[in-house]
């Protein structure tokens, strides 16, 4: 008997097929969370892969936030097209209304739009289980978070009180009010992520590729001015060949100097650069354990 | 320089090439096991910064963390790296599974880390569940303890085949060969006393470096492998697995139209080709893989670990939970086995209670009989054990409402590991290895007899029901329970009245008051009861029976409609105040241990059929409501 071994990306492949088909068949009403980054977009080729022939027998959702790059817009209504699913967009009223952008309002841009956003979108359709690209690798406290990671009626997390997960038996059953997040890219790392999107040849948003772009610094990070809501106050931007290692909304997201343009570049330069990917995102800036903090209160 | 670090070059020159060797990397999931001060944080933590998986954004916040709380003065401590959760950080341990990943030219890595103190066996547990091999770290100074005796025992228990024994902190022993070699010559007594056939011993320093990714000048009398060669090359389960015969358990049916019906999955074991002969259990019906189906184009051949979807030959009934196996060499089934559990719970394990039991992707009703024994995992010894407490492990019978398939432990860990689940509060509260199946299962039979309960019950002119009162010890059940009794008696009915107490004078006499005994009376009640609804009795029963997991078995073992729960709602001020036998006084006098409403608890039903206010009527009306609502 010839013996055929399996490399590292079918094995996390083959895992993330399996953690999502567990979900269908144990949740009443699973949902994606698609943001229309890298992950996302291995996230959906997965649930492609998961279903076929059949189409993901779920929708997406994209928790906007009005201050994407225009880019991802774009990406976002041809993606979800593509693979046959209803894409549901919500927007937090209350932010609409109050006008919360991330220029004027700092820390209470990411939790009004996102983490209330999401708690929103989520009690609005009773969805019990949402998917999310989150990787372990990604920032230490999901380094600990389990593929099924439950939060209770109001969304919290509570690292203390997880249940055990053992081999590939995975227990969905929920308490009253509770619902799931699960992460079938737990353990793929960024550059699992880059490696699958150019063996798979997966579209990603062209943000990802350098290009001249108009670009401004603020508090160190390189922004890009994607639109005329960016305040210059008469600053003329300057144009850089740069691209992006991670997207959010635009005048939160750092940009590097590049002139990598296919991925083998992007993929070069991520293995030769020494910086880690969430640096280029103000939210993990705010203090330390930042991002258990805000899991815990319901950030995804 | 270490092979890791020449590989700058590569990526610099010829990335094409770089990424060539990379998509065919293999994957090894492994776990440290160590004790607090083992130095099992700063192993894991070097392996990271060896193999550049550390940032500089990343390294300049571990410099900075290393100075204000670090353990090891103005150097890097590098468990900072691996120690996660705030609150870990500020107690100084790591209180949980971690993953953690770092890839070499070979191979990407993902490694648990679980920590060494005895409270958290579940998360090891947890940790080696996932894991081709382990490695156990000891300190050279202190040499074979407790903990590394009981890290072993789980790994092997878990069925991990590798083993490295990693002799750490030799630089503190000065790098002594002899110290090295009476570490491994106790721990081979050990391990062959456990029947761990083979491991590979390290001498290594995590701190300095020695033996980890390049080989120690401090050592030249070592001429094993360094740790990180015996990772890259260490053979992985998933190709033995490939030798095993076919088995897929199947987690969803693929129907997107009525032209496809496809079975979706991950291969447990095996390889599989278009036009073998396959066999679906438990049903036994047999047929032939027409096609392996994945989005990127039907499959010629399909291995373990694949997540895939076959197609048969004949439309034959296959649903999630089935496992599709090799014709020839199909898997047991059965419904009673011997299993170790693993207690992961605070609450401890009540045995006879019913738990969801998860085995693959199929979830039926279990229960577990008292223990055989318990392990304790320090000395190997067997003890005596009438339930197991949170991380204890132990060895019993545990029987499912239906047949399953299933595999010892030992052949697969997706078709004979399984989880246990409350019911209640569905926590996953147990973990377990089947060993085998027990044959009792298969030798009794139902015999088949001529006059059935429909025939007792029409002789009797009335439809058979189980009266389930519940309520605190003096709520009045036995009060009610025997009036009701009287007045269907002059209805012409037949009923049959059983009460705690008097059960347990004999039927139930060797049982006690602890949870398991309660469990235990509970159970056999119910099977009295429903024998009793088989003849066509009315059965009324006057039990506390405090339970919610326990009424609820027994309404299950009942025909549909043939149960009726009746909640005497006596407030415990009320039931104390009356105190007819005197109970409640001794209780509170610490003379009667385990009593409902004063040291153990009761949880009132949900939605019963009848809920009794005894403050607000009479026994008597409290009778005619439940006649009324049993004969409208």
């Amino acid at each position: 008997m010839s013996i055929l071994t399996l490399t590292h990306l079918q094995r996390l492949e083959a895992e993330a097929i399996h953690i999502m088909r567990e979900v269908v068949t144990q949740a009443e009403k699973p949902v994606m969370l698609y943001s229309v980054g890298k992950d996302s977009a291995v996230m959906l080729h997965l649930a492609k892969k998961a279903f076929y022939p059949s189409p993901p027998p779920f929708p997406l959702l994209h928790v906007d936030t009005t201050w994407k790059f225009r880019d991802m817009y774009a990406l976002r209504d041809r993606a979800a097209r593509k693979a046959g699913m209803q894409l549901l967009v919500h927007q937090n009223p209350d932010a609409v209304r109050q006008g919360i952008n991330p220029f004027d309002h700092g820390g209470l841009h990411t939790d009004m739009w996102k983490t209330e956003g999401l708690k929103q979108a989520l009690d609005l359709h009773g969805f019990d289980a949402a998917f999310g690209g989150a990787r372990r690798d990604e920032e230490k406290s999901r380094a600990k978070e389990r593929i099924f990671s439950f939060r209770t009626a109001s969304h919290r997390w509570d690292p203390k009180n997880q249940r055990p997960e053992l081999w590939r038996t995975y227990n969905a059953r929920k308490n009253k009010g509770e619902s799931m997040r699960v992460f079938p890219l737990s353990n793929w790392t960024e550059l699992d992520i880059w490696q699958y999107i150019h063996l798979e040849n997966i579209e990603i948003v062209p943000l990802y590729y350098a290009a001249e772009r108009p670009t401004v610094m603020r508090d160190g990070l390189m922004l890009m001015v994607d639109d005329d809501r960016f305040p210059l106050g008469g600053e003329k931007p300057v144009m850089r060949s740069i691209r992006f290692r991670t997207l959010g909304c635009y005048p939160l997201t750092g940009a590097v100097e590049s002139r990598a343009t296919t991925l083998p570049e992007i993929i070069q330069e991520m293995l030769l650069t020494t910086t880690s990917e969430r640096q280029g995102r103000a939210i993990d800036h705010d203090q330390a354990a930042s991002m258990e903090k805000k899991k815990q209160e319901g950030y995804f | 320089m270490s092979e890791i670090y020449k590989t700058d070059a590569l990526i610099a020159e010829n990335i094409d090439a770089y990424l060539e060797t990379h998509q065919h990397k293999t994957m090894l999931r492994f776990i440290t096991c160590g004790s607090v001060d083992d130095g099992k944080s700063t192993l894991i933590g070097r392996l990271l910064y060896d193999s550049k998986m550390i940032f500089e954004d990343q390294l300049a916040t571990l410099e900075a963390d290393s100075k204000r709380v670090g353990t090891q003065g103005e150097a890097i401590d590098f468990a900072l790296l691996v120690d996660g959760l705030a609150a870990e950080r500020e107690q100084g341990i790591t209180i949980d599974v971690a993953y953690r990943y770092f890839s070499t030219e070979k191979r990407k890595f993902i490694v648990a880390d679980t920590p060494g103190h005895e409270q958290y066996t579940r998360n090891m547990v947890t940790g080696a569940s996932t894991a081709d091999l382990a490695v156990i770290l000891i300190d050279a100074r202190k040499g074979v303890l407790t903990q590394t005796r009981r890290h072993s025992y789980l790994a092997h228990l878990l069925g991990i085949r590798h083993l490295v024994l990693a002799v750490n902190k030799m630089d503190l022993v000065g790098y002594d060969r002899a110290v090295f070699d009476q570490l491994v010559a106790d721990y081979r007594a050990f391990a062959e006393s456990i029947s761990i056939t083979g491991f590979t011993p390290v001498p290594i320093s995590g701190l300095a470096g020695d033996n980890i990714t390049t080989r120690s000048d401090q050592t030249p009398w070592y001429d094993g492998p360094v740790l990180l060669e015996h990772l890259e090359t260490v053979e992985l389960d998933q190709s033995a697995n490939q030798h095993k015969p076919f088995r897929m358990p199947v987690q969803w049916v693929n129907r997107p139209n009525l032209d496809f019906r496809g079975f979706s999955g991950t291969i447990a074991a095996g390889q599989l080709r278009p036009g073998d002969d396959i066999r679906v259990l438990p049903s036994g019906k047999t047929s032939r893989i027409s096609r392996i189906v994945t989005h990127g184009g039907d499959l010629e051949v399909a291995v373990a670990g694949q997540a895939v979807t076959l197609c048969f030959e004949d439309e034959i009934d296959c649903s999630r939970g089935q496992v599709i196996t090799a014709a020839k060499a199909p898997v047991e089934v059965a419904d009673q086995f011997e299993a170790s559990i693993i207690w992961m719970d605070e609450e401890e394990l009540v045995p006879g209670r019913a738990y969801w039991l998860k085995v693959g992707p199929q979830t039926v009703s279990a229960t577990v009989a008292q223990p055989k024994y318990q392990i304790n995992v320090n000395t190997m010894e067997h003890l005596a054990a009438k339930t197991l407490d949170l991380n204890a492990i132990g060895v019993a019978n545990i029987t499912t409402d239906r047949d399953i398939p299933f595999t010892a432990y030992e052949e697969s860990r997706d078709l004979g590991g399984f989880i246990l689940i409350d019911k209640m509060t569905n926590r996953t509260v147990g973990a377990g290895l089947i060993h085998f199946a027990l044959r009792r299962a298969q030798n009794i039979h139902w015999q088949s007899t001529d006059i059935g309960r429909a025939h007792h019950a029409s002789l009797k002119n009335q439809k058979p029901m189980v009266l389930w009162m519940t309520g605190l010890s003096g709520s009045g059940k036995s009060t009610i329970a025997n009036i009701v009794e009287m007045k269907l008696a002059r209805m012409n009915r037949h009923t049959f009245l059983l009460d705690g107490d008097n059960v347990r004078h004999g039927l139930n006499k060797d049982l006690g008051f602890t949870d398991a005994d309660r469990v235990e009376n509970i159970r056999r009640v119910g099977e009295v009861a429903k024998l009793m609804t088989d003849a066509g009795l009315i059965v009324i029963t006057a039990f506390i029976s405090p339970f919610r997991s326990e009424r609820e078995m027994v309404r299950g073992m009942m025909q549909p409609g043939e149960f009726m729960e009746i909640f005497i709602d006596t407030p415990l001020e009320e039931a104390e105040a009356r105190d007819v036998k005197g109970l409640y006084a001794k209780a509170r006098a610490g003379q009667l241990k385990n009593f409902t409403g004063i040291d153990s608890p009761y949880e009132p039903p949900e939605a019963p059929q009848i809920r009794i206010d005894t403050t607000r009527m009479t026994p008597d009306q409290a009778a005619d409501l439940i006649i009324e609502k049993l004969i409208p």
